[in-house]
């Protein structure tokens, strides 16, 4: 028992408990800096600010880590349904028990404090798929497999959307990522890329000139195939459908802007594409994260000296837009260092991922790279206009206890299967 | 297979980062307009005005000082008001003038019409575009100390409700009106025409000196305004001073100044002068320094501050009796007999007449009054002898020069000029106030244009011998040629302020002595015909038992109206300690009105008291032509 402990001990991979303990400190640092108030000059340790608060879940999560590490990796192989269910009924739960917060209702309220469970599906949802396609024999190309897994996604995507948090739900997307690098087709990703692309084009461009573009360079496609091919039959087929595929997409935007998309989602979506036409409006949030980033410079004005953040003109400036605070502070150099320990710290998970002896631990591990990497690419893509504003938190550097320990769970479960590999087998 | 996915993954990742700190690089480094925006965004200049400097009179007293006005301030958004009528009352308002106030600061108001301007698209009452309800707007401004005092206490049941205390100019007398002048907003020409200069250093809504000592003395004065940068949150709250205080720079309080006027001099002069109109300057003779100045008929300067102020200006400029035209700087009159003193000072000096020279009374060509049949220069002082001062300019201007008697009187009139100008006559006198006059002693080419070159000669212009005709004097000029007199050949120019920061330095040329060109002695000689005036002549209404004061009397046609009565006088006869002209307006001879005035001025000052209470009741009651 001794002897396991040791191994255990060592095969924890310190570099990415390093990585988590600066990456939580540094945001705890600007949760600090984006609610300071320098005319109160309060302590970093005040419970009555967000930073004091933050200090208080990441205690708490420390708590939680030693808990995670200290529990057999096999009880995550055995209960992973278990809890999954356990999270799903919760999900449930706060649709009839829940309080609604700005048009949303996806918050437990226990006193003062409030627990949002969508945060826990994202670890239970990837502790589950793991745990399904762990199996060895299980096949992804297979009908009923595909079927399964939908299903195991689509629940917590269904309920979380009727809670009214499509953020949240965005970002079980990533299980694509996953489901790809296990074997499935590559195809949804390209088309929801493709469709993505698409969306952002009708948009800007006038739709007609869209269709006569794309069913000209079709056109010259088929030409082609007619001309050199033999077989010219199933290709143009494949072309056409493409086509009648493209245009397809073109011309539902009207209807998924303005029919699928609630108003502050089609604001949202324009304010990206034109974030100075309504500036008072949807565009505020664009516009004043991009000044409040954008008057850093290089150096920043240096930790506490941030004007736009503090001061309110970015809005949820602790929480979704705290890249804002980094990006005014520390300047291009903040933003490069936080940017880059995330980037490491992906680098790292997925070599962790890829050295698992068990296939569910594997899998795992590919769940939490692209569920941080959904989260990286979405709430800085936002900040910077290069992405339409969703409400999905900056792993561990947003403020809130439901996001932060729902990522560490997420974390450090994986890093349990990894200091345990030695015991598999 | 895998692998190739991993790398797949790996160069996403990558990419992303790649793109988001390109992207980053260009808001960030290379595109520095953000930086002007958040700026703009979040830092407020806020101007920090200095304490204006004070004004003291001669013995410390407080001439011009500040006092703490309060703005009630109101915040729409934090406001709560349970009873509005308690509100009201507490406020001393009615309910439909603080309906007003509120719509007010909220709404725009037709300038015209008084009404809220409904927007014509939304068919709402227009909001202002500078209207938030997070911002403090003035609800109430300008309280005085009594008045914020009764609504002081009740003020916290109000939330949203606060004070701001601000400062405004106070004068705990009413006296000097036109001398200390006032402050006002600056105006848009002024604005400009600095801006032209180079200088910012005001904004609009800024106050500065707009007349009187408050004009000249305004750089002194004002002080140095401060800058602080504060930062403000979304809603324009302010958040604290920005980079902890160091781009801001410190306001450095104005100068105080410190006045040559007695107060208790001045405010004397203006009780004996109340209700008439005319002018009281007294002057130090030795140091110029002013000691009282008073132009009647004056105005409380406390009306011209605080709220009242444009509505009271307005009042002040349409009145009839011009309360605010100063008239020792302004008011140009002949000087009447007092110019005899410069006539014979100045033929005595060039040899012309001599201290026995006799002319007789020769009542041809102009009257004249009491029983004598001729005189000598100083019986011709002490009875004022218009005949004698015909033949004494006559000789001034009839030199034998040339054979033409028009070219004779050109050549004398030239000689004589200049010599009347040493004497601050015709001359702007560098008082340091605003806007002050020539008078006019008329030249050979004024009476060229009149009456045609070789056209006029002596008997044309023998009036101004008499100090009548064409020519005008300043009451300032006047109480200037007192003080030659006084100091026997030299004055320094009048001036109000004879220290600036402290009693010690006072402006340059204040210390610079202009000498008359004529010999002592003379000044001597007249100086003892000034005495007699006084003792036994045409000023006896000016006699004192006590001080030896010399005079001379006036009286000035004045084509519009009554004669006016002039005094000029100083004492004591050895080393005078005051110098003082009298002028008033329509008052008739200089020896009923001007003269017993100028003589309690000089008691009042020279003594603290005065002899003779019925002469004050007199002078006070001012029927000085039966």
């Amino acid at each position: 028992m001794r002897r396991q402990h040791e191994e255990f001990t060592e095969g924890v991979d310190w570099i990415t408990v390093l990585m988590f303990v600066v990456l939580a400190f540094l945001g705890w640092c600007n949760i600090y800096a984006a609610v300071y108030d320098p005319s109160l000059k309060q302590s970093i340790l005040d419970f009555s600010i967000n930073s004091g608060k933050q200090l208080l879940w990441l205690g708490c999560a420390t708590v939680l880590i030693i808990f995670l590490m200290l529990i057999d990796y096999k009880f995550y192989d055995a209960f992973a349904y278990v809890i999954y269910g356990l999270v799903m009924l919760t999900l449930v739960a706060v649709l009839i028990f829940g309080r609604e917060v700005a048009g949303s209702k996806s918050w437990f309220e226990v006193g003062s404090f409030r627990i949002q469970p969508a945060e826990f599906a994202k670890f239970s949802t990837a502790l589950a798929v793991s745990r399904y396609l762990g199996d060895i024999s299980i096949r992804i190309d297979q009908k009923k497999t595909q079927m399964v897994l939908a299903g195991l996604v689509g629940l917590p995507v269904a309920l979380i959307m009727l809670q009214g948090d499509t953020g949240s739900a965005m970002v079980f997307c990533t299980f694509f990522i996953v489901f790809y690098l296990e074997g499935l087709t590559p195809l949804p990703i390209i088309m929801g890329l493709i469709s993505g692309f698409l969306l952002i084009l009708a948009l800007l461009v006038e739709k007609i000139y869209l269709v006569i573009g794309f069913s000209t360079i079709a056109s010259f496609i088929i030409g082609g195939i007619v001309f050199y091919k033999r077989h010219v039959v199933q290709p143009i087929i494949t072309v056409v459908a493409c086509l009648a595929f493209i245009i397809g997409v073109i011309y539902s935007v009207d209807y998924v802007v303005y029919n699928v998309m609630k108003p502050h989602q089609q604001g949202r979506v324009k304010a990206l594409i034109n974030p100075d036409g309504d500036p008072t409006g949807y565009g505020w949030n664009v516009t004043q994260s991009k000044v409040a980033i954008g008057s850093g410079g290089f150096w920043g004005k240096g930790f506490l000296q941030g004007t736009q953040t503090k001061f309110d003109f970015v809005p949820e400036q602790s929480t979704d837009f705290i890249f804002c605070t980094i990006g005014e502070e520390h300047g291009w150099f903040g933003t490069l260092v936080v940017i880059s320990l995330f980037v490491a710290f992906m680098f790292r998970l997925l070599y962790l991922a890829e050295r698992q002896k068990i296939k569910m631990a594997r899998i795992y591990g590919y769940c939490v790279v692209c569920i941080f990497f959904f989260h990286f690419i979405v709430n800085i893509g936002m900040t910077i206009g290069l992405f339409p504003v969703v409400g999905i938190p900056l792993p561990f550097f947003s403020y809130g206890g439901s996001s932060l320990w729902s990522f560490t769970i997420l974390l450090f479960i994986f890093l349990n299967f990894d200091a345990s590999k030695k015991q598999m087998l | 297979m895998r692998e190739n996915k991993i790398r797949t993954i790996q160069f996403a990742i990558l990419l992303v980062a790649v793109v988001y700190l390109i992207k980053l690089l260009f808001i960030q480094v290379l595109n520095s307009d953000y930086q002007t925006k958040a700026f703009t965004n979040a830092i407020k200049r806020v101007t920090v005005y200095p304490h204006r400097g004070t004004i003291k009179d001669r013995k410390d007293r407080i001439l011009v000082s500040n006092t703490p006005v309060f703005d009630i301030i109101y915040t729409p958004r934090k406001t709560k008001i349970d009873d509005t009528l308690a509100f009201c009352e507490v406020f001393g308002l009615t309910k439909s003038e603080f309906i007003a106030k509120i719509n007010e600061i909220k709404y725009e108001i037709d300038k015209k019409t008084g009404q809220i301007v409904i927007d014509k698209k939304t068919g709402k009452k227009k909001i202002k575009d500078t209207y938030s309800s997070f911002k403090p707007n003035v609800f109430m401004g300008q309280l005085t100390a009594q008045e914020f005092a009764l609504i002081q206490d009740r003020l916290v049941d109000y939330p949203g409700f606060e004070v701001q205390a601000r400062s405004v100019r106070m004068y705990p007398h009413k006296s000097m009106a036109n001398a200390l002048g006032y402050i006002g907003e600056i105006g848009k020409e002024k604005l400009d025409k600095l801006a032209e200069q180079g200088n910012f250093t005001y904004k609009p809504g800024d106050y500065i000196g707009r007349s009187g000592l408050e004009q000249k003395y305004e750089d002194f004065l004002k002080g140095q305004r401060g800058t602080k940068f504060i930062m403000t949150d979304v809603h324009g709250l302010e958040r604290g001073s920005f980079g902890d205080g160091k781009y801001d720079t410190l306001s450095v309080a104005g100068k105080d100044l410190f006045c040559s006027v007695d107060l208790e001099l001045q405010q004397y002069a203006e009780y004996l002068i109340a209700g008439k109109t005319g002018s009281i300057v007294a002057i130090e003779p030795s140091t110029g320094e002013i000691l009282a100045f008073v132009s009647s008929p004056s105005y409380d300067p406390n009306i011209l501050r605080g709220k009242e102020m444009k509505k009271n200006y307005a009042a002040l400029l349409k009145d009839p009796s011009k309360p605010l035209f100063v008239r020792p700087l302004n008011a140009s009159y002949p000087p009447g007999s007092t110019f005899k003193l410069v006539n014979a000072l100045i033929a005595l000096n060039e040899g012309l007449i001599d201290t026995s020279t006799v002319f007789p009374c020769n009542r041809s060509v102009v009257n004249c009054h009491g029983s004598h049949s001729s005189a000598n220069v100083f019986e011709s002082i002490r009875v004022s002898c218009n005949p004698y001062y015909v033949a004494v300019f006559k000789k001034l201007l009839n030199r034998g020069k040339s054979t033409s008697y028009f070219r004779d009187t050109e050549i004398g009139f030239d000689l004589w000029r200049p010599a009347v100008e040493q004497f601050g006559i015709g001359q702007r006198l560098d008082v340091d106030l605003p806007s002050v006059g020539k008078g006019n002693l008329p030249s050979n080419k004024f009476y060229d244009k009149i009456y045609g070159d070789n056209r006029w000669a002596f008997s044309t212009i023998y009036s101004l011998g008499l100090g009548q005709g064409e020519m005008g004097v300043l009451p300032i000029q006047l109480a200037n040629l007192a003080a030659i007199i006084a100091n026997k050949g030299y004055y320094i120019t009048p001036h109000l302020i004879n220290g600036i920061g402290d009693r010690r330095h006072r402006l340059k040329k204040y210390n610079q002595k202009h000498y008359v060109n004529i010999k002592p002695e003379y000044f001597d000689f007249i100086t003892r015909a000034m005495e007699a005036v006084v003792q036994r002549g045409t000023a006896t209404m000016a006699r004192s038992k006590n001080i030896q004061i010399c005079g001379k009397t006036g009286t000035a046609q004045n084509p519009h109206g009554k004669d006016n009565s002039l005094f000029i006088g100083f004492a004591p006869m050895v080393q005078p300690k005051i110098a003082i002209c009298v002028v008033l307006e329509n008052a008739g001879w200089g020896a009923t009105a001007a003269a017993p005035m100028a003589s309690l001025i000089i008691q009042k000052y020279l003594t603290g008291t005065i002899e003779n209470q019925q002469r004050e009741d007199y002078v006070v009651k001012g029927v000085f032509i039966e």
